[in-house]
C-alpha cells in the first residue's frame, strides 16, 4: 500500500476527476477506498470554500462587485457567501486605496479574522499606493505595510477575469501548502514571545 | 438679472465693495470685518436672493490667504463670486453657516486644510484629516512632509 | 480614537456604523446617537479614503490631472473627466469639433445610466432584496462592454482630453448602442415590477427622510437629491454645456421630498438618458475627434470654473492658474459632500432601519466626498 503525494491519479479513475480530490481512489467491490494525507484533504476543503469579507474602499470595489455579479460569478469557485463580519470571513480582498486614517481599521479587521486567513491585494493602490504614490501625504504606499499579503493583482482596476485568476491562484497556493500561515514557524512554548509569526 | 443690472444693484446696496476685473462671473472683494453683514444682505435682499452657496474654498497666495465664495440664486439664476482677503498669520473670519447650512462642512474642511479660524462656527474641528493630526495644514504652500510625501 | 462627541441625554447610546459596513457603499463612518431605536443625531466622520487629490494635482500638468477625477466619483468617471476637459478648454479658448461633442455627450449619458443601474441594484440590496443586484449588473455589463471596445477600460476610462476625445469611436459602437437601447427599454418595466411596485419597498421608502426644498438649497444639495424635493437644479438645463441646449429631454422633478421621490427621480432619469442617446446615435457628425492643441498646455493667469451634472449632482472644477504648466490650486466641488451634510437633518427622529434607506437614496460615493 503506497501513499503517494498530492494530486496523484490512479489510472483506474476517469480523467474527469483529475485534480479534483487529492488522493488515490482504489476501487474495491462494494465501493471504493480513498487514500490521502489529511493535510491535503484539509487544504482542498479550505481552498474551495473561502468566504470573502466585503471590504471595498474605492474603485476596485466596483470591479469586485462585478465579479460577485452574474457575468463573472465567483461563487462557482466557492466564494459564494460574502460575509460582512470579519469573524466569519476567510479571505480579505483589499479593493481600494488604504490611507493613514484607514490603516488601523484594516489592521483591526485582519486581527479579528480567525485563522486560517488569507489576503489578496487587489489593484495598484493596494499593491503600492498606485496612482497616488507621488506627492500625497495621506496614502499608505501599499497595503503590505499594514498586513501580510498572499496574492497581488495588478490593474487599475483589474479586470474581473484578473481577479478571478488571483482567486484561483490563491486556491492553488493553499493546495500547495505554501501560504504564509501554512509555513509559519511553530510558536514557542508558553511564556515566550507571543508575537504572531509571519 | 443681467450682469450689468446685477453690478448696479450690488453697488447700490453695498457702496464700499470693489469689483474685480476678468473672471467669468462678477466678482466682488469684501473686507473680513464686513463679510457677515454683506452675506446677510446678499441672502435676504429680494432681488438678489443668493440662496445657494455652491463652492467655498481658500487659496494660499503665500503672503495672504483669499477665501472664495461662489453664490447662485435659484430663483433668478445669476451668479456671484465673493473674495475675502485674510491674513496669513492667525487667519480668522466670520462663519456663514447660519446663513447657508452647506458652509458648515465646507468651513470645517478649510479650517483643517488651511488653518483659517471661523468665528462662531457651531462645531469647528477636523473633518477629513485623521484625529490628532499635528503639524501644518496640508494645503498651504509651505507644507512639508518628508516621511509621507514622495516627490517626483 | 475616542473623542468627546457632545452631551447625551439619559438613555442615549452612541454606536458606530462603519467604516467597514456593507450598507455604507464605501468607507463612511457614522457616529449615531440613538435612544431606543430613534435616532437623535448622526455625525459623519470622513477621511477614511482621503487621498490628498487636491494637493497632488498641484504637481500634475493639465493633461495629466484628468485621470485623477475618474477615481474620485468612479461611477460617473466620464462626466468628471468631461468637466476637467471643459475647464481647460475654457481657459485656453479651444473650440471642440462637433463630432467630439456628440461622442462626449453619448458617453456621458451611457455613464449616467450605468451609475443609476448600480445605484438601483445596490440600494435594493441594502433594503434586503438581493435579486435586483444581478439584474442591474446585467445591464451594466452591457454598457461596460461598449465602453471597453471604444475606450479600452471598463471603469476608469481616460477618454476625454482637452480638445476632444482621445480616439475615434470603434466601428461597432453605433450598432452596439442601438442593441443596448432596445435591450434597456424592455427592462425598465421589469424594474418597476420587481422593485418599484413592491408594497414592502414602498412602505419602507415613503415618508422616510423628508427634505424640504428650502433645506435642500441651504444644504447645497444638488442632483436627484434636490430634484426629489422639487428644486430645479439640472445643470444641463440651466447652464448648458456642449450640445445639451439642442437636445430634447425633460428635467425630472418630484415634489414628495421623501426617499421614494428621490428614488423615482433616478429611475425616470434613466429613461430620459436613453431618449437623449436615441436622439444622437444616428446623427454623429463626421469630422475630427480632437481639436489641434499644443503639446504642452499652459493656462493663462486667472480662474476658471466649470459646472457639470453628474449622476450624483453638480460637480465643479475650479482651477486657479498662475500661467504655468501645472495649476496653482484646484478645487473640486463634489456633489456628495453637500448631499451628505443633509443626512443629519433628515435622519433625526427616524428609526435606525430608515437610515439605510436614506443613505441609499442620497447615492453617496465616498471617495467623491473625501477627495
Amino acid at each position: 500500500m503506497e501513499i503517494t503525494s498530492n494530486h496523484s491519479i490512479d489510472k483506474s479513475v476517469s480523467p474527469a476527476v483529475e485534480n479534483s480530490f487529492p488522493g488515490q481512489i482504489h476501487e474495491t467491490p462494494g465501493g471504493g477506498i480513498v487514500l490521502s494525507k489529511l493535510d491535503d484533504v484539509i487544504n482542498w476543503a479550505r481552498s474551495n470554500s473561502l468566504w470573502p469579507l466585503t471590504f471595498a474602499t474605492s474603485c476596485c470595489g466596483i470591479e469586485m462587485m462585478s465579479v460577485a455579479a452574474a457575468k463573472y460569478d465567483f461563487s462557482r469557485f466557492g466564494f459564494e457567501v460574502a460575509r460582512a463580519s470579519p469573524r466569519q470571513a476567510d479571505v480579505i480582498i483589499i479593493a481600494g486605496t488604504i490611507v493613514n486614517k484607514m490603516a488601523p481599521v484594516l489592521k483591526r479587521l485582519y486581527d479579528q479574522m480567525a485563522d486560517p486567513k488569507y489576503v489578496i491585494a487587489m489593484g495598484a493602490c493596494a499593491i503600492s499606493g498606485g496612482p497616488f504614490f507621488y506627492n500625497t501625504y495621506s496614502v499608505v504606499k501599499g497595503a503590505d505595510h499594514v498586513i501580510p499579503v498572499d496574492v497581488y493583482v495588478a490593474g487599475c482596476p483589474p479586470r474581473p477575469e484578473a481577479l478571478l485568476h488571483a482567486l484561483i491562484s490563491l486556491q492553488e497556493k493553499i493546495k500547495s501548502g505554501q501560504t504564509r500561515e501554512q509555513i509559519q514557524v511553530p510558536k514557542p512554548a508558553a511564556g515566550g514571545d507571543i508575537l504572531h509569526q509571519l | 438679472m443681467t450682469i450689468e443690472a446685477l453690478k448696479e444693484k450690488i453697488t447700490a446696496l453695498l457702496p464700499s465693495v470693489l469689483f474685480e476685473e476678468g473672471g467669468q462671473w462678477p466678482t466682488i472683494l469684501v473686507e473680513p470685518a464686513d463679510w457677515h453683514k454683506v452675506a446677510v444682505l446678499l441672502r435676504q435682499d429680494d432681488s438678489l436672493s443668493f440662496d445657494f452657496l455652491f463652492c467655498l474654498t481658500c487659496i494660499d497666495w503665500k503672503t495672504h490667504l483669499t477665501m472664495v465664495y461662489h453664490l447662485d440664486a435659484t430663483s433668478y439664476r445669476h451668479n456671484l463670486v465673493v473674495k475675502v482677503k485674510v491674513e496669513k498669520v492667525n487667519p480668522a473670519i466670520e462663519t456663514v453657516s447660519d446663513i447657508w447650512q452647506t458652509a458648515n462642512f465646507h468651513e470645517r474642511e478649510v479650517y483643517e486644510m488651511f488653518g483659517v479660524n471661523f468665528l462662531n462656527h457651531p462645531d469647528l474641528r477636523l473633518l477629513i484629516l485623521p484625529d490628532g493630526w499635528e503639524g501644518k495644514n496640508p494645503l498651504l504652500k509651505d507644507f512639508e512632509d518628508p516621511i509621507n510625501m514622495i516627490k517626483l | 480614537m475616542v473623542e468627546e462627541i457632545g452631551s447625551t441625554a439619559a438613555g442615549d447610546i452612541i454606536i458606530n456604523v462603519g467604516p467597514q459596513h456593507p450598507a455604507t457603499h464605501g468607507v463612511l463612518h457614522l457616529v449615531i446617537t440613538i435612544n431606543g431605536e430613534t435616532i437623535q443625531k448622526v455625525e459623519p466622520h470622513l477621511g477614511y479614503i482621503h487621498r490628498s487629490i487636491e494637493k497632488m494635482c498641484e504637481s500634475l500638468t493639465y493633461r495629466q490631472f484628468i485621470y485623477v477625477t475618474s477615481r474620485m466619483d468612479y461611477l460617473s468617471s466620464h462626466i468628471n473627466n468631461h468637466a476637467c476637459a471643459l475647464c481647460v478648454e475654457k481657459g485656453l479658448q479651444i473650440e471642440v469639433p462637433s463630432r467630439a461633442q456628440v461622442i462626449r455627450v453619448l458617453m456621458d449619458e451611457l455613464t449616467r445610466i450605468a451609475s443609476h443601474e448600480l445605484w438601483w441594484g445596490a440600494m435594493a440590496m441594502d433594503l434586503g432584496a438581493f435579486t435586483p443586484f444581478f439584474h442591474a449588473f446585467r445591464e451594466r455589463e452591457a454598457i461596460n462592454d461598449i465602453m471597453e471596445e471604444t475606450c479600452g477600460a471598463r471603469l476608469t476610462m481616460n477618454y476625454m482630453v482637452p480638445g476632444g476625445v482621445m480616439q475615434d469611436i470603434h466601428p461597432n459602437f453605433q450598432s452596439r448602442v442601438k442593441e443596448f437601447i432596445a435591450l434597456f427599454k424592455s427592462k425598465v418595466s421589469e424594474y418597476n415590477e420587481l422593485v418599484t411596485g413592491n408594497i414592502i419597498f414602498q412602505n419602507r421608502m415613503k415618508g422616510v427622510g423628508n427634505l424640504s426644498a428650502a433645506d435642500a438649497i441651504s444644504f447645497g444639495c444638488t442632483g436627484p437629491t434636490a430634484r426629489g424635493s422639487g428644486v430645479s437644479c439640472d445643470i444641463r438645463k440651466l447652464y448648458p454645456y456642449e450640445i445639451y441646449d439642442t437636445l430634447n429631454f425633460e428635467e425630472i422633478l418630484e415634489t414628495g421630498g421623501d426617499s421614494f421621490a428621490r428614488y423615482m427621480v433616478r429611475v425616470r432619469e434613466m429613461s430620459q438618458s436613453i431618449s437623449i442617446i436615441e436622439q444622437l446615435i444616428d446623427n454623429i457628425p463626421e469630422g475630427d475627434f480632437q481639436a489641434k492643441t499644443k503639446a504642452v498646455l499652459k493656462l493663462p493667469k486667472g480662474e476658471f470654473y466649470q459646472r457639470v451634472e453628474t449622476a450624483r449632482g453638480e460637480f465643479g472644477v475650479y482651477i486657479v492658474s498662475e500661467g504655468g504648466t501645472t495649476p496653482y490650486r484646484i478645487k473640486y466641488r463634489s456633489p456628495g459632500f453637500s448631499n451628505l451634510s443633509a443626512l443629519d437633518h433628515m435622519a433625526r427622529g427616524s428609526k435606525l432601519g430608515d437610515l439605510v434607506a436614506m443613505m441609499g437614496t442620497l447615492d453617496l460615493v465616498i471617495p467623491d466626498i473625501d477627495r
